[in-house]
């Protein structure tokens, strides 16, 4: 399953017409103790680069942007209780939020792994 | 994402602390503050506020501004620009005050000790140039104002810090002789240190004032103790909201006075009888009579945080603001401080902030939220 990234800090794993979206590993550490995340609900329509989820560590609250148009199918309901999961988990189980994808050319304009590693590396 | 090192402050540093790489190679994330690069963090903002609860944290606050006045009518022409009694403060004591606009409005807030000769003063870091220049321009040419900008200041503060202070202090009096807000010359580890039992975070602890070529030696002694971590603003923003004192240009300002700030503690009762400070006819006003609006504390239900800026309702009415709030590690939800009217600003009190378009229930409360674990005079 291709995984690719946005230079706003976002992985988007794509399998057919739907991904899951999450923050890197690189944003988790660079934000530090995360203590609430507001997903977006079902059925929400998202633009890329638009607003899509708030991610809120001790000291500041952050937006979260779409990667790519699409329509929410699900929001990741374990972050309510247990938001410390983008901490210890950011690229599996502390996932934000699944969205179909209304134009999968739009992914050819996000970063691979290791283009990722790169421009984390140059911040 | 957005803002990912977004500390809310200017984005161009203009200088570096005497501790700058110290700091780095301690892991400490640097961000732009007050004009300075300085730690916001080093292992995490919840590890290092638990700690210092528990502990004891090193703080770098070197950024400060450490004034030393001197000159003849001293006292008389302090008295004429803060309320607090200057008089009536004994050698090796210290007061909270607050630098007063014309109105009586806070154009900052400080700490005043009575050193032998003179007056000591700690100014806030962003604001220390404006005092300086008020300073200048309205107290009488006989004094003079120097900035101490050799000097570096650190903070020790947990329930540990006394022990590990004492290891390697030395001084005319035991270190135990000092209370809180008393200070005195001391030794530490042969430095000669200005040492005074105070500080912003609620617990136990100390500031430290030494010679800025001398502060790496000093740092280096406390954190070599096993029960001292080097701790970041982050923590040291979240420590002081739990403890619930007011941080200047976010809970203080110079639309509020001292009384809607909640700090009528400050104004000793002869200045409050006498008078004869800036907008005391304003201030004395709402000592009798009550502030128009008030510095409360709100517990928050749930888990969002609300934040500096966020408005306040009651139903639909907006009454009021947050000046600071976040998620506080000690007590394990968000809080916030803010400002309401007179009659919302009773403990039990229920109002509504807004957070992105949802409304959320708060409890006006007494402050602090984490009790202080100042050493006093009597029993402590």
């Amino acid at each position: 399953m291709p995984r690719y990234y946005t230079e706003e800090h976002e992985w988007i794993d794509v399998d057919g017409d739907v991904a899951t979206v999450g923050i890197t590993d690189f944003a988790q550490g660079q934000l530090g103790d995360i203590v609430f995340v507001e997903v977006p609900d079902t059925g929400a329509e998202l633009s890329q680069g638009g607003d899509a989820a708030v991610v809120e560590s001790v000291k500041a609250a952050s937006d979260v942007y779409a990667p790519v148009d699409g329509t929410v199918t699900e929001g990741n309901g374990q972050l309510e209780e247990d938001p410390a999961l983008v901490n210890s988990d950011p690229e599996g189980e502390g996932w934000f939020f699944r969205m179909t994808l209304s134009d999968k050319s739009q992914l050819d304009a996000l970063m691979n792994a290791a283009a990722y590693k790169a421009f984390c590396d140059d911040l | 994402m957005t803002e990912i090192e977004q500390t809310g402050e200017e984005a161009a540093p203009t200088a570096t602390l005497p501790l700058d790489a110290w700091h780095r190679d301690r892991g400490g994330r640097m961000v732009a503050f007050a004009g300075y690069w300085m730690p916001i963090q080093y292992e995490g903002i919840m590890a290092e506020h638990l700690w210092v609860r528990e502990n004891a944290g090193l703080f770098d606050v070197s950024h400060m501004g450490q004034l030393y006045l001197l000159g003849e009518g001293l006292d008389d022409a302090l008295e004429a620009v803060l309320p607090g009694d200057v008089k009536g403060l004994a050698v090796g004591r210290m007061r909270y005050s607050l630098l007063l606009a014309e109105d009586g409005g806070i154009l900052d807030d400080l700490m005043l000790s009575r050193w032998p000769e003179g007056i000591y003063m700690v100014v806030n870091g962003a604001v220390k140039w404006e005092d300086i220049g008020h300073l200048r321009e309205t107290l009488p040419d006989a004094i003079t104002i120097n900035h101490l900008e050799d000097r570096a200041l650190l903070a020790l503060q947990g329930p540990k810090a006394f022990d590990a202070l004492k290891r390697h202090t030395t001084g005319q009096w035991p270190l135990e002789a000092l209370v809180f807000m008393m200070g005195g010359p001391y030794q530490i580890g042969g430095v000669d240190a200005w040492i005074s039992r105070s500080g912003y975070t609620g617990e136990d602890g100390f500031e430290i004032s030494v010679d800025a070529d001398k502060v790496e030696q000093v740092a280096n002694l406390l954190c070599g103790a096993p029960e001292v971590k080097p701790i970041g603003l982050g923590a040291r923003d979240s420590l002081r909201l739990e403890a619930g004192l007011p941080l200047y240009g976010h809970d203080l300002d110079p639309t509020i006075d001292p009384i809607e700030g909640d700090l009528g503690f400050a104004i000793q009762k002869r200045r409050r009888v006498e008078g004869g400070f800036p907008g005391a006819a304003r201030i004395l006003g709402h000592y009798e009579d009550g502030p128009p609006r008030k510095r409360v504390g709100l517990l928050v239900d749930g888990k969002l945080p609300v934040r500096e800026g966020a408005k306040l309702f009651d139903g639909e009415d907006e009454i009021g603001v947050v000046t600071s709030g976040g998620f506080a590690p000690s007590v394990g939800a968000p809080i916030a401080m803010g400002y309401v009217p007179r009659d919302h600003a009773v403990p039990g009190k229920s109002v509504a902030a807004e957070v992105r378009g949802k409304r959320v229930h708060c409890t006006v409360t007494a402050m602090p939220f984490v009790p202080h674990r100042y050493v006093r005079k009597q029993g402590g």
